[in-house]
């Protein structure tokens, strides 16, 4: 019987390997040094806050990988030999395989700080990481100040555990405003606002330039570049993105960028070898997306993907409308087709804006100024309606169409106020239109392209 | 803030300290004067026991609760055991004449309740001479102290949005030691009530007046504990109301559970009661209200005239029309947890226990036995007995009507309901009765699941698989289970309480009412990915 082994056992694997077992009885084995059981590695943080225990990130009971005969091996991979189609261990072991899916995921990014390596500076990703917070942050006592480097999702998330022990935290940021490669400015400055609320001391267009050791090999300060100011710390967060965790690979003459190069099969230069996930780099772009996107929504389609071609009906990586989705502490976010942040607009995309006078709800909404075309939303503290956008996308609707349906899309929970007609309202004055909301419709919400 | 929750804390403690050792207080020796009315009242004819009860209660020296409860037992136990031996004699010599009038000496009823029912006349004492003062001291201290440590939180929680810091790093919420101490509480009190109410006559004397305005007459232990009901809901109610404050639907869900207990649940029967109607409470729907087609209710109804006869009908229509009418609309969370006393409790003084339910698969097997095995004993017990009030006889299908009630209520109206339902809300959650047990729960859940227009709604593929839902859900249902496949949530025990929906970080879940068709939604790859593969997939 063929043989699958999956090394990392994160969504990406784990998703493949179910819908392997769903297709087919092939032997499964998934191989991770992280943890035996599958995690959810988004919910980390709220171990550390006291919203779950780990045992609440595991989505599925032990007994489910038994039962579904999905073999699980603890141990960390040197070497992967594909001559012979064999994996060595760290402590020697081996495992042959007759297909082998690289699912290892991302490692924080670490930029060669002097000090980077000191004990107390940790990044926010791995089980382990939770641990050593728990070491080197218990609380405000042992912990009388956190420094956080890098203003991404991660940053804000580990900010946010922090926060929830009182511990002081300084967030230093390299952008002007949080995360505005990303976000237009409207959003951007909202969140700024909504950091500072939360008694994070914020530093925009801030680098880090050294990290200070006290005797002991411990974190003691960091060292800002633009003022040399010295801030003492006890952890030092390392949160300025992610990279593929792919070292291992070095000697094993799979090709390799700054992830594991793979087409659109998700097929490495060698037979019988994949990569899916944060790990894995496309050869080419598809659309507007970057070759290596480090998301949880990307790795599961590509899992959900890659088990259709293993079991004998091959298909290519076909991501839909993007979409993403994240928590800035208080703040949902959602995204849904492609908003721009103003510093890396596309020449066509115009944005319509909309924000609420005092909550913390906004909209950015981009469109083609020439056509029309609806491109993607923005939504913070307003729920949308996935399905409905992913139509809409596709449908190529007008700006002017997804406005007046806006409350088709709506997705925020019963008796919670809503927004559209003071949104096309503010469109009706920008543009000089006429544009009226359309009472909710269960037929058009469930109306299938 | 923190220093004032402090304090709120110990008000709080130091009163129930007050009230719980308030049992413990007064004097129940009866004086000649007052034995002698109380035996012109109840006229017994055993003088055996009228003289035995006298040498026992009728003395100077002062009797505490317990003493005096155990002479009253005792002599109600050697009064009945001497006619039983009687009885056997006759019984032996055939005597059938002698035999049968010895029946009449016999004192019927449970010793705890004529115990109860004495103690109220009997009693003597500081709670009972400074009603109002004692209510201060104990219920009125008990609001403050506990409002003094809530409300505080407006500002430390910080931010409206969801602050479940910490839950799983306290004692109280993590099944530590406070939690169980809690649940020992819990657990003795419900015992106490239900067994035992005279050892709590002393709560009733702090409620004469109020019970006197409400219904004209003396507050009995289940009045107290309406009423102890009520004060804990409310006051729970303000954490909810701060806890989800950015949570509309939380808000009114909250206000309409607490509008339900305090104005159905307990007004309207004690104004009801004032007005000589049997107090009944028009929300309260069978077969959760299982004693509702029990003889006695069905004669004290017929006998109480058109009001009667209107709640008889009301209660039939309710059972059958309107609960799965409004389950088809709205599903099984109209009742749940926007008007059930039980649910109300649950959500309200529960909701720091909520995350406690299990959810493993074996868990939701045991549930499905339990709670459907439940129902059918509620059915048959109201067969037989229906069977058996129109044809007078007292068996039905070789079980005996008055064995089942018994039965029943003491298995699932005194311990399930009670003692396990709420007694053991800080280690197994707060929905314990309502998942395993209520047989009503049982009955909507079975229209919420083939017929209705509820569903939880997932939101295409934004699920991260967290866990927040699943890990929030207090009827144990492996939310994320379905989330992250991209499937709706239609499950029978789904009291829609939203919170799974409040809890998500990434917006996914959304409670909502809609078209039958496309409410289930068996999505084998997930919104995102390739739309050739999800129909490729989805069509087998």
């Amino acid at each position: 019987m063929e043989h699958i082994v999956i090394i990392g056992n994160g969504i990406s694997g784990v998703t493949a390997a179910r819908h392997i077992r769903k297709n087919s009885d092939k032997q499964i084995t998934i191989v991770s040094a992280e943890t035996k059981y599958f995690f959810s590695r988004t919910a980390l943080m709220y171990v550390y806050m006291g919203h779950m225990k780990f045992e609440h990130t595991q989505p599925y009971e032990n007994w489910f990988w038994d039962k579904n005969n999905i073999n699980l091996k603890e141990g960390y991979v040197t070497q992967v030999n594909t001559d012979d189609k064999l994996l060595s261990f760290k402590d020697n072991s081996t495992l042959s395989y007759d297909k082998l899916i690289i699912a290892t995921g991302s490692k924080p990014n670490k930029f060669g700080w002097p000090g980077e390596d000191l004990k107390g500076v940790l990044g926010m990703y791995h089980k382990q990481d939770l641990e050593n917070l728990e070491i080197y942050a218990p609380n405000k006592e042992v912990c009388k100040r956190a420094v956080i480097v890098g203003g991404g999702l991660i940053g804000i998330e580990l900010a946010e555990m922090l926060r929830s022990r009182d511990i002081p935290v300084t967030f230093l940021v390299r952008e002007s405003s949080f995360w505005n490669e990303v976000l237009p400015a409207q959003e951007s400055e909202m969140i700024n606002k909504h950091i500072l609320e939360h008694h994070i001391d914020l530093r925009l267009s801030t680098h880090l330039k050294e990290i200070k050791s006290d005797e002991n090999g411990n974190v003691k300060s960091v060292v800002i570049e633009e003022t040399g100011e010295e801030i003492p710390c006890n952890v030092l967060g390392l949160t300025a993105g992610v990279s593929p965790n792919i070292n291992f690979l070095k000697d094993s003459g799979i090709e390799t960028k700054k992830g594991v190069l793979v087409n659109r099969f998700l097929e490495t230069n060698i037979k019988d070898v994949y990569a899916i996930g944060d790990c894995a780099e496309q050869n080419e772009a598809i659309g507007l997306r970057r070759n290596i996107e480090a998301i949880w929504y990307t790795g599961r389609m590509m899992g959900e993907t890659l088990a259709q071609t293993i079991c004998g009906k091959p298909r290519e990586y076909n991501p839909g409308h993007w979409f993403n989705s994240a928590k800035f502490l208080d703040i949902e976010y959602q995204t849904y087709g492609w908003v721009f942040s103003e510093r890396n607009k596309k020449k066509y995309e115009t944005y319509f804006q909309w924000k609420h006078s005092k909550q913390n709800s906004c909209i950015t909404i981009s469109y083609d100024a020439k056509t029309q075309q609806f491109l993607g939303i923005n939504t913070f503290g307003i729920r949308m309606r996935h399905e409905k956008f992913n139509q809409w996308l596709t449908e190529k609707q007008s700006i002017q169409y997804v406005l007046k349906h806006l409350k088709d899309a709506n997705f925020d929970p019963e008796f919670y106020s809503l927004y559209e007609k003071q949104i096309i309202a503010k469109f009706n004055i920008e543009n000089n239109t006429q544009l009226r909301v359309k009472p909710k419709s269960w037929k058009r919400i469930f109306s299938k392209i | 803030m923190k220093i004032l929750q402090q304090l709120g804390l110990t008000v709080f403690l130091i009163a129930l300290l007050l009230f719980t050792s308030s049992i413990f207080t007064g004097n129940f020796s009866m004086k000649q004067k007052d034995f002698d009315a109380f035996l012109t009242e109840k006229n017994y004819k055993s003088e055996h026991f009228t003289e035995a009860l006298q040498k026992a209660i009728v003395t100077p020296e002062p009797l505490s609760i317990f003493e005096f409860s155990k002479r009253v037992r005792q002599a109600v136990a050697d009064n009945n055991a001497y006619y039983n031996t009687l009885i056997k004699k006759y019984n032996a010599e055939k005597n059938w004449k002698k035999k049968g009038a010895q029946y009449q000496y016999k004192i019927n009823g449970k010793p705890h309740s004529i115990s109860f029912e004495i103690a109220k006349k009997a009693g003597n004492g500081f709670v009972k001479e400074n009603a109002g003062l004692s209510w201060l001291l104990t219920f009125g201290l008990g609001i403050v102290g506990a409002l003094l440590f809530i409300l505080p939180n407006i500002i430390l929680l910080g931010k409206p949005g969801i602050k479940n810091n910490h839950i799983y790093q306290q004692s109280a919420t993590n099944r530590g030691f406070m939690a169980w101490l809690v649940l020992v509480y819990l657990v003795v009190f419900y015992l106490v009530l239900y067994f035992m109410a005279d050892y709590l006559v002393n709560w009733t004397f702090m409620l004469d007046p109020i019970s006197k305005a409400l219904n004209g007459g003396p507050a009995s232990q289940w009045f107290v504990y309406g009423f102890l009901y009520c004060t804990i809901m409310l006051t729970m109610g303000v954490r909810m109301y701060i806890k989800y404050r950015h949570n509309k639907y939380q808000i009114i869900r909250t206000t309409s559970v607490l509008f339900f207990q305090i104005v159905f649940a307990f007004l309207i029967p004690e104004i009801m009661t004032s007005l000589n109607m049997p107090g009944y409470d028009f929300k309260n729907a069978f077969p959760l209200d299982y004693d509702f087609f029990f003889e006695w209710n069905l004669k004290s109804l017929t006998e109480s005239g058109g009001i009667g006869i209107f709640i008889l009908v009301w209660g039939i229509v309710l059972t059958l029309i309107i609960v799965p009418v409004m389950v088809y609309f709205f599903g099984k969370r109209w009742y749940c947890s926007w008007v059930c006393g039980c649910g109300g409790l649950a959500e309200t003084l529960g909701d720091p226990y909520r995350q406690h339910s299990n959810k493993s698969l074996s868990a939701w097997k045991l549930e499905r036995w339990l709670i459907h095995s439940v129902l059918v004993f509620s059915l048959v017990m109201t067969l037989v007995t229906l069977y058996c009030y129109f044809s007078g006889t007292s068996y039905f299908l070789g079980i005996k009507s008055q064995w089942i009630k018994d039965t029943y209520s003491f298995l699932i109206g005194a311990w399930f309901a009670g003692v396990i339902g709420t007694g053991f809300y800080p280690i197994f959650g707060n929905r314990v009765w309502c998942r395993f047990g209520c047989p009503l729960a049982a009955y909507l859940g079975l229209v919420q699941r083939f017929k209705s227009r509820f569903r939880i709604t997932t939101n295409g593929g934004q699920c991260i698989s967290c866990g927040n839902c699943s890990t929030y859900c207090e009827q144990g249902i492996d939310v994320r289970a379905y989330a992250q496949k991209g499937e709706n949530i239609v499950r029978s025990s789904c009291v829609g309480c939203g919170i799974c929906s409040a809890v998500c970080p990434r917006g996914v879940l959304k409670l909502e009412n809609g078209p039958e068709e496309g409410r289930i939604n068996p999505t084998e790859i997930l919104l995102g990915n390739d739309v050739d593969l999800m129909q490729l997939v989805n069509k087998k």
